[in-house]
C-alpha cells in the first residue's frame, strides 16, 4: 500500500530538529527501515516526519577509554564494515548479518533500531549483553541510560518526549557470540542469543522471547552447561507466536545456549 | 505542512528538480514522475526486492524511501545502468543461463547481483544466496541467477 499523507521537515540543526519535535504528531525519521513500511501499512500516521539524517553530531563510531562510542545514525551496513566494530565490539559485528537484507542495511540506523526497541531485533538484545549505555540528547543536555532500563515493554523504551538518541557507548569485550534461528535469512528470528564473557563473567541476553530482549541472569551466573540449562526456564518464559510454542522457544532458546556455552567460557 | 517539498536529485546522470509530496515513495517517484518504469514495485513493504535502485552508490529499496529523502543524492536505475553497459556481463550471463523466466524479479535481482559483481569478493554460493536472499524470485527457484551471478564473478569454469 502506499503511505497516508503527512508533512516532512529535514532538520538542519539539532536545535531545528527539537523544535520541529514540539509540534503535535511529529516523529523522528532516521533510516526509515521499520517506520516506512508501517506507514506503507497504515499501520502509524504520523502528521510530520522530522529527518535526522542530516545531523553531522549523530554520525560516527569513535574510540573512547573503555568504550566504544557508535552514533545514531550509523547505519547497519556501516557497522558491518567498520574494523572498529570487529575489534571492541565484535559482538555487533558478528549480529548485523543477521539483520534484513544488504539494501535495508545500508539505510537502517542503530539509533532507529535501539529507538523502535523490536523485541525480534538484533541491536537491543547485544545492548542489554553489552551493557551499553544509550546516549539521550534533549534541548538542555544529555542523559545516559544503560540498557536494562531502557527497554520497558513492547515498542517501549525509556525515551522521553524531545528526547533524541544520540548513539550508544559499547563496552568493549573480546569473547562474544551472536546465534539467530529463522526459517529464511534475513527474517525476524525465532529465538536468538546475544552473550559476551570476561574476567567478570558471562551476560547472555535473548531476542524474540518477550515483550522485550531480556537478560538471562541464572543462565549467564550458572556454573557449567547443564546447570544453565536447568536454570533458563526462569530467565524465560517466551510468549508463543503464530508458529511456535512457548515450549518450543523455550526449547530452541537452549539448543542456541548449547551452541554458544564453549565461546563463553574460559579455556580449560 | 503537507505541501509539496522541492527536491533536487540526479537520476541516471540527469539533473531533476521537482516538487513532491512527502508520502510518495522513490519507487513512485521514478516510475510515475520520470517514466522509469523498470524499476518494479511488489510488496511496497521493504520484503522482496522488486523495487531494488541504487542511491549515491549503494542498493536501497525504492518502496522504503521518500523520494523527498532522495534529495541532493544521485540515484540509478536499471535503465542506466543498462544504458551504460554496466551490467552487460550480468544481462549476457543471466540470459544465457535462463536466469528468469517472468521476469518481474530481474531489475532488482541484476542491481543486487551487480552490488556483489562490483564489490570485488569472490563469494562461494553461500555467499551469493545470501547477498540476494532480500530479492525474491518466484519462477525460477533461483538456482539459474546464482549460476549466472556466479560465472559472471569467477568465470566459466
Amino acid at each position: 500500500m502506499k503511505a497516508p499523507a503527512f508533512a516532512y521537515a529535514k532538520a538542519k540543526s539539532l536545535a531545528e530538529a527539537f523544535a520541529l519535535l514540539e509540534r503535535p504528531g511529529a516523529r523522528i525519521l532516521a533510516g526509515g527501515q521499520s517506520l516506512i513500511p508501517s506507514l506503507n501499512m497504515r499501520l502509524a500516521s504520523p502528521e510530520l516526519l522530522v529527518d535526522i539524517a542530516g545531523l553531522k553530531d549523530l554520525r560516527g563510531i569513535d574510540l573512547r577509554p573503555g568504550v566504544l562510542r557508535i552514533g545514531a545514525l550509523a547505519t547497519h551496513a556501516e557497522i558491518e564494515r567498520s574494523d572498529q566494530v570487529s575489534k571492541y565490539a565484535p559482538l555487533l559485528a558478528q549480529a548485523v548479518p543477521h539483520i534484513a537484507h544488504p539494501a535495508i542495511r545500508n539505510r537502517g540506523t542503530l539509533g532507529g533500531s535501539l529507538a523502535l526497541a523490536d523485541p525480534a531485533a538484533e541491536y537491543p538484545a547485544c545492548a542489554l549483553a553489552l551493557n551499553a549505555t544509550i546516549v539521550l540528547v534533549h534541548r538542555r543536555g544529555e542523559r545516559r541510560v544503560p540498557a536494562s532500563k531502557f527497554f520497558k515493554g513492547l515498542f517501549d523504551t525509556d525515551i522521553r518526549p524531545g528526547e533524541i538518541v544520540a548513539g550508544a557507548e559499547f563496552p568493549s569485550v573480546e569473547r562474544s557470540v551472536f546465534l539467530e534461528l529463522t526459517r529464511r535469512h534475513g527474517d525476524y528470528a525465532i529465538v536468538g542469543l546475544a552473550g559476551v564473557a570476561d574476567a567478570s563473567g558471562r551476560r547472555i541476553a535473548y531476542l524474540g522471547v518477550g515483550a522485550t530482549p531480556v537478560f538471562a541472569e541464572n543462565a549467564s551466573r550458572a556454573v557449567s552447561l547443564n546447570a544453565a540449562l536447568e536454570v533458563l526456564g526462569r530467565d524465560l518464559q517466551p510468549a508463543a507466536d503464530l508458529y511456535h510454542s512457548s515450549a518450543t522457544k523455550l526449547h530452541l532458546a537452549k539448543v542456541l545456549l548449547s551452541r554458544a556455552w564453549n565461546t563463553l567460557s574460559k579455556p580449560h | 505542512m503537507e505541501h509539496a517539498v522541492e527536491t533536487t536529485l540526479t537520476v541516471n546522470g540527469v539533473r531533476v528538480t521537482r516538487r513532491i509530496a512527502p508520502r510518495v515513495h522513490l519507487v513512485d517517484f521514478l516510475r510515475d514522475e520520470l517514466g522509469l518504469t523498470g524499476s518494479h514495485i511488489g510488496c511496497e513493504h521493504g520484503v522482496c526486492g522488486a523495487c531494488t535502485v541504487r542511491v549515491n552508490g549503494e542498493i536501497v529499496r525504492g518502496c522504503l524511501m521518500l523520494a523527498v529523502q532522495a534529495d541532493g543524492c544521485t540515484v540509478e536505475t536499471i535503465e542506466g545502468l543498462s544504458d551504460s553497459k554496466e551490467l552487460e556481463g550480468l544481462q549476457r550471463a543471466f540470459h544465457e543461463h535462463n536466469a528468469l523466466q517472468c521476469g518481474f524479479c530481474t531489475p532488482g535481482m541484476l542491481l543486487a547481483a551487480q552490488d556483489l559483481v562490483r564489490s570485488g569478493a569472490k563469494p562461494s554460493r553461500d555467499e551469493i544466496r545470501a547477498h540476494i536472499s532480500g530479492n525474491y524470485c518466484r519462477c525460477t527457484g533461483y538456482q539459474a541467477i546464482v549460476d549466472a551471478i556466479e560465472e559472471t564473478i569467477h568465470g566459466k569454469g
